[in-house]
């Protein structure tokens, strides 16, 4: 049987087939489909966790339970589980134990490119690149043999290019999912000191096993070498693999499948056999440093960028002469074309919110999520954005820099699922350490960005079952800010909004204002359908005050007045909330 | 089976179905025996933002990306992301412009104008052996009774270029949308109108 699959489908197909029985993740392009379907497969156990630490967790508690488990992540969502990842690598599993991270050179929708392969190094445990679909099926399941073979986690590393791009997959069948016996075995699992003293010489031991097992049999490592012609010798992996054969098809390749630990015999035997040795790899010069340490002459770096993806067009200008193809258009002639920023959605909750900080002209300390978007015009209310979890952070040190007298012209802006990815324990040091900030919650019931996950504030789990439901108002109280300083607004009320703001910077302790009201493109936000604000053209006095809320609905006329778009209306008042002269009116009311 | 090989560029913006459409050609790849790749970008582009898809065919294919003046053809779904994109094509490929006009968030500001006439400024700036075509894809949808098919009309008129047997393109087409059979018999009657359009 053959399909067309995902990456990220691959991915996690080759856990179902290699008899997986437990996968728990935090949501986050471009690794949120592993998991998402992962969820269609009934007999496994799956979920969203809260973030990637608390995914791990569980997973590694799977496996040494003896069920074999998986995590999955984007990358800068492994800084954020590393802390179980480092010492789970001595610990070594039971069951197999895979953590799938996808990197984003080129940060197609992300804050940073950081290359997950050091990762492996650091915490010493293998980590394999697929370079297409069949090779993310094909190594995800041969991971959890891996991570059983040597008692190590495995690390199985995508990228966008790869996570999100279709290709042929040959399906097998699936490995029935058992969970093997749990003995109770101290000496392995307990990580206290004198515990892991003699794990670490057995880590070292597994490492040095595995290059040599590479050595023996390429398969190990699942590298490929290809000699064609030697006067070109490249060593790669993953996508960059697919953009050297376009490029330089002639080249011998060593292809790398697994890129930790290195077969360092099968490389300097590759080596030897060709004229010139260049390295390609996208981000760090992580195989380059590694092979120059072996003694190796390589080229990597001085050719290539540590910038953004690499395409076969960059690595044919670096390594051949051959000339540029040619366009079918003297592009010169064409008109420019207008741009097509990213903007917050027609009837998005957060937007009447962020008008209103716009307005105070306060500092924000924003987070992850669609609503980092509140940077770009009209809003321009966004000071600093760094990682999940951290506008609460960043808010309070606002307030400690100042003795507290920034925190009366500063909030901190955060996401319902960022706040209880990590913004949560956050709050609780500002409350423990007396800040005096105030923070944000925007409470749109979904985790937006990623693609409408479910999280533990929205009342669903992932096969959008029922499930328990956190209150953000008695956990904020839970933490001890003050019953009275808890706000509950609808953001699209701009003018309250603004108002209650306001009122909760004066205020001496840490307040929390909950900004409720669901993303307008899931079922519980959208409009009925045909319902749409309306214009009395009568009452317009051309001021232009709705346009420059900037909605994708509203349209400005020729004559300055606004054209209601019916077709991405949402009929959430934004606008009509904005009109001064009552020319605007929500569909369906009297 | 085939001996198809093309590199085809699906440009458009967020919600005109252009990712749907890249699957679509991948399933008729695969009915074909032969190697593809389509990738896509998630993730910022939003409903809204302009989104392109790559769909390389062949006997084997390396890199999901397409690059400048390698693509045989580009689908334009809206006339912006033709000129958008324009560089991606060879020199004696093929164009096809859906002539809808999607007014981006800049130009209903005021702030930039939208380019006038571009199907002719395409003409005059393409090379002799370059073919562009244009049609009324959103115009053909909405006589078939949904904006939704715009993506299925667009790859009749590329149907009309590649050389595969109509037939085979209606088994993809029913295969795509299997999870929803209701939606077929539109689908059919889109990819039929788009390859007559598109001749």
């Amino acid at each position: 049987m053959k399909e067309i699959m995902l990456g990220n489908e691959a991915v996690a197909r080759g856990a179902y087939e290699a008899g997986v029985k437990f996968v728990s993740s935090y949501p986050g392009t471009p690794s949120t489909e592993i998991t998402e379907t992962i969820a269609k497969y009934d007999e496994i156990a799956c979920e969203w966790a809260p973030n990637e630490k608390v995914g791990a967790e569980a997973a590694i508690g799977a496996s040494i339970r003896g069920a074999r488990a998986m995590t999955c992540m984007k990358h800068v969502g492994m800084n954020v589980c590393a802390d179980p990842l480092f010492t789970v690598s001595y610990s070594g599993v039971n069951g197999g134990l895979v953590f799938c991270v996808a990197d984003d050179p080129g940060m197609h929708s992300s804050q940073n490119e950081q290359d997950s392969r050091n990762y492996a190094r650091a915490a010493k445990v293998p980590m394999l690149e697929p370079s297409d679909s069949m090779e993310c099926k094909k190594f995800t399941k041969y991971a959890f043999e891996l991570s059983e073979k040597y008692d190590t986690p495995v690390i199985v590393r995508l990228h966008t290019r790869v996570s999100h791009s279709r290709s042929i997959v040959h399906l097998g069948d699936p490995t029935p999912i058992t969970v093997k016996e749990y003995t109770k075995d101290p000496k392995k699992y307990v990580m206290m000191p004198a515990n892991a003293i003699g794990k670490h010489v057995v880590v070292e031991d597994r490492t040095r096993k595995i290059i040599n097992d590479c050595d023996d049999d390429l398969n190990v490592g699942m590298h490929k070498i290809e000699y064609r012609d030697t006067k070109l010798g490249i060593i790669t992996a993953g996508a960059a693999y697919q953009y050297v054969r376009d490029a330089v098809p002639n080249a011998s390749v060593l292809k790398l499948g697994m890129v930790w630990p290195l077969p360092k015999r099968t490389i300097k035997e590759f080596a030897s056999r060709v004229d010139r040795l260049v390295i390609v790899e996208e981000l760090d010069p992580f195989l380059e440093t590694e092979i120059k340490a072996m003694g190796i002459k390589c080229e990597g770096k001085e050719l290539f960028t540590l910038l953004g993806e690499y395409t076969a067009r960059l690595i044919r200008k670096r390594l051949t002469d051959k000339p540029i193809p040619k366009s079918a258009f003297d592009v010169t002639e064409l008109p420019l074309p207008p741009g097509r920023p990213p903007v917050l959605c027609a009837g998005c909750p957060h937007k009447g919110l962020f008008l209103a900080l716009h307005r105070l002209g306060v500092n924000v300390m924003g987070d992850i999520g669609c609503y980092t978007l509140g940077a770009l015009p009209p809003m321009q209310a966004v000071d600093a954005v760094i990682c999940m979890g951290a506008s609460v952070g960043m808010a309070h040190g606002v307030d400690k820099a100042t003795d507290g007298e920034d925190s009366k012209n500063t909030v901190g802006v955060i996401g319902d699922s960022t706040f209880l990815h990590s913004g949560i324990t956050n709050l609780m040091n500002a409350v423990y350490n007396q800040s005096k900030m105030t923070l944000i919650i925007l409470d749109n019931s979904i985790t937006g960005m990623t693609g409408h996950q479910q999280n533990p504030s929205t009342g669903y789990n992932i096969r959008l079952e029922a499930a328990p439901q956190v209150s953000l108002e008695m956990l904020c109280q839970s933490v001890g800010v003050l019953p009275e300083a808890i706000r509950v607004i609808d953001p699209v009320d701009t003018y309250e909004a603004q108002k209650v703001i306001k009122e909760e910077l004066e205020r001496d302790a840490v307040s929390v204002i909950i900004a409720r009201r669901p993303c307008a493109l899931i079922p519980t936000g959208r409009a009925v359908k045909g319902i749409n604000v309306e214009v009395d053209y009568e009452k317009c006095m051309k001021c232009g005050a709705c346009a420059r809320i900037m909605c994708p609905a509203l349209i400005m006329g020729k004559d300055k007045t606004p054209v209601i778009d019916t077709e991405t209306c949402n009929n959430c008042g934004l606008c009509v909330n904005i009109c001064k002269f009552d020319a605007l009116k929500k569909g369906g009311e009297a | 089976m085939g001996n198809l090989e093309a590199s085809i560029v699906l440009a458009g913006v967020g919600g005109q179905g252009t990712l749907i459409a890249g699957k679509l050609l991948g399933i008729l790849a695969l009915k074909l025996g032969l190697d593809v790749k389509v990738s896509e970008v998630h993730g910022m582009s939003q409903r809204g933002g302009s989104v392109i898809t790559y769909v390389k065919i062949g006997e084997e294919v390396h890199s999901p990306i397409i690059e400048d003046g390698t693509a045989d053809y580009i689908l334009a779904f809206e006339q912006v992301e033709s000129v958008r994109w324009a560089s991606l094509l060879k020199d004696g490929g093929v164009m096809i412009i859906n002539n809808q006009q999607i007014e981006s968030l800049p130009v209903l500001m005021g702030q930039v104008e939208y380019p006038k006439n571009i199907a002719e400024s395409m003409r005059k700036a393409a090379s002799k052996e370059t073919k562009i075509v244009d049609l009324d894809a959103f115009d053909i949808a909405m006589e078939i009774g949904t904006s939704k098919v715009v993506n299925i009309v667009m790859l009749g008129a590329l149907s009309n270029y590649l050389g595969v047997d109509e037939n085979i393109w209606k088994e993809a087409i029913e295969e795509a949308f299997a999870a929803k059979p209701k939606t077929i018999p539109g689908n059919i009657k889109a990819f039929e109108k788009g390859r007559e359009a598109g001749a």
